[in-house]
C-alpha cells in the first residue's frame, strides 16, 4: 500500500508540471478571448459579459495551473485567497459599473444584431 | 460572540496563510495586528451576521459546486459567442423576481447572476432584479429560477426555498 | 508554456488599452481598467513563476485589492462628483439583517 502511494506522488511530481503548465496556457487564452470579446461587442452592457470571461473561467485556470505548479502548501494558500478574492469582488464590481451606467442614462442595445450592424456604436 | 470568535479565527488563519514565518517577533505582529482589525470593526459595528457569515459558510460550500458547473456552461456560450465570425447576439434586459427573503441571500443570488458570464444584475429594487442578457432566450426569468432556489437554500436555511 | 501564457496575457492586456483609448463612454475606459487590473494580477503571478521567485504573489494580492477599491472609488466620483458623499442604501431603516 505504501509503495503504491510513493509510486501515485512519484507520478504526480512528475505530471504536474506539464499539466499546470497546460492550464496556465489555456487560461491565458481564455483572457485573450475575453479582450477579443471586449473589442467586438457593440455596447457597455454586452462588453461586461465579455469581461467577466476573463475574471471567472480564465482567471480561474490560471490560479489553478499555478497552484499545481507551486513549490510550497504557503504559495497555494496565497493563490486560493487571491482566488477567493477575485470570485468575491469581480461581480461586485461588474454590478456596480452596470449600475453606475444605468444610473447614468447609458441605454442598452435590446434585440438581435446582426453582423452588418456590428460595429455601427463604437469606433 | 459567535461572529467576533469566527472573526478572529479568520484573520489568523489569513495572517498564518500570508505570512509563513514563525519567529516570535512576526508573530506578535500579527497578533497586534489581528487585535487592531478586531477593534477596527467592532468600532464599524460591523460584526453581525452579514459582517462575518461563516455559520452560512457549509450551505455555500454545497452550493458552489453547482454554481461552478453553471459558470462553465455559461463561458462556452459566450466564448462561442466572443469568437464566432460575424456577431450574433441577442441582448434583453429582463426583470427577475426572487424569493430570496434576507439581504445576503439577496446579494448570493444577485452576485451569482453577475457571476454567470452572459448575464448581468444591473439594479436591485426590493425583491425585483434588474437583468441584462446577453441572448434573448437564456435570459428569461424562468430560467434563474433554480439559482434563486438553490441560492435562498444555502443561505436562508432549509425553510426559506418554499 | 508559462512564458507564452505569461504573452498571451499581456498581449490581451496591449488591447484592452486600445479598448480604453478608444472607449466611447467613460464607463468603457472604467471596464477596461478595471479588467486590466484583473489581468495585472495574473500576470504578475506568473511572471512570478517565469522568474522562480513566488514573493511576486504578495503584490499580486495587493493589487486585486487595490485594483477593486479604485474601481469603486472612480465610480463613486463620478456619479456624485465627490468622494465625501456617504454611500446610503435606499430605503434602509438601519435594520441591516433585512
Amino acid at each position: 500500500m505504501a509503495e503504491f502511494l510513493t509510486d501515485i506522488q512519484g507520478i504526480w511530481e512528475i505530471v504536474r508540471f506539464p499539466l499546470g503548465a497546460l492550464m496556465c496556457l489555456a487560461g491565458a487564452l481564455l483572457c485573450l478571448v475575453g479582450t477579443v470579446g471586449v473589442l467586438r461587442f457593440p455596447d457597455i452592457y454586452t462588453r461586461l459579459h465579455a469581461a467577466s470571461i476573463t475574471d471567472t473561467s480564465g482567471a480561474a485556470l490560471v490560479l489553478i495551473g499555478m497552484m499545481l505548479l507551486s513549490p510550497g502548501w504557503l504559495i497555494v494558500a496565497k493563490l486560493f485567497a487571491i482566488c477567493v478574492f477575485l470570485f468575491l469582488t469581480s461581480p461586485a464590481a461588474s454590478h456596480a459599473l452596470a449600475n453606475a451606467a444605468h444610473t447614468a442614462g447609458v441605454q442598452p442595445i435590446i434585440g438581435r444584431v446582426g453582423s452588418s450592424d456590428a460595429d455601427g456604436e463604437d469606433a | 460572540m459567535a461572529y467576533f470568535l469566527g472573526l478572529v479565527i479568520a484573520l489568523v488563519a489569513f495572517w498564518l496563510g500570508m505570512s509563513g514565518h514563525n519567529t516570535p517577533l512576526i508573530l506578535s505582529l500579527g497578533g497586534v495586528s489581528v487585535a487592531l482589525t478586531c477593534i477596527l470593526a467592532y468600532r464599524l459595528d460591523i460584526i453581525d451576521r452579514e459582517g462575518s457569515p461563516y455559520v452560512r459558510l457549509f450551505g455555500f460550500l454545497a452550493y458552489f459546486p453547482w454554481l461552478a458547473k453553471e459558470i462553465v456552461k455559461a463561458n462556452v456560450t459566450v466564448i462561442r459567442a466572443c469568437l464566432k465570425a460575424d456577431l450574433d447576439i441577442a441582448p434583453a434586459l429582463v426583470k427577475v423576481k426572487t424569493i430570496c427573503k434576507s439581504d445576503l441571500a439577496k446579494v448570493t443570488f444577485a452576485n451569482s447572476i453577475t457571476l454567470t458570464p452572459g448575464t448581468v444584475t444591473v439594479e436591485i429594487e426590493g425583491d425585483k432584479l434588474l437583468v441584462h442578457g446577453l441572448y434573448e432566450q437564456d435570459a428569461q426569468p424562468e430560467a434563474f429560477a433554480e439559482m434563486d432556489q438553490r441560492s435562498a437554500r444555502a443561505i436562508d436555511g432549509k425553510g426559506a426555498a418554499a | 508554456m508559462i512564458a507564452a501564457a505569461l504573452i498571451a496575457i499581456l498581449i490581451g492586456m496591449a488591447l484592452l488599452m486600445l479598448r480604453a483609448f478608444i472607449g466611447p463612454t467613460l464607463y468603457d475606459r472604467i471596464l477596461a481598467v478595471n479588467s486590466f487590473g484583473t489581468k495585472t494580477v495574473l500576470a504578475l503571478g506568473l511572471l512570478g513563476f517565469v522568474m522562480k521567485r513566488p514573493e511576486f504573489l504578495d503584490i499580486a494580492i495587493t493589487y486585486a485589492l487595490i485594483n477593486f477599491v479604485s474601481t469603486i472609488a472612480i465610480l463613486k466620483f463620478f456619479r456624485y462628483r465627490s468622494f465625501q458623499v456617504p454611500l446610503v442604501r435606499r430605503g434602509s431603516g438601519g435594520n441591516a439583517d433585512g
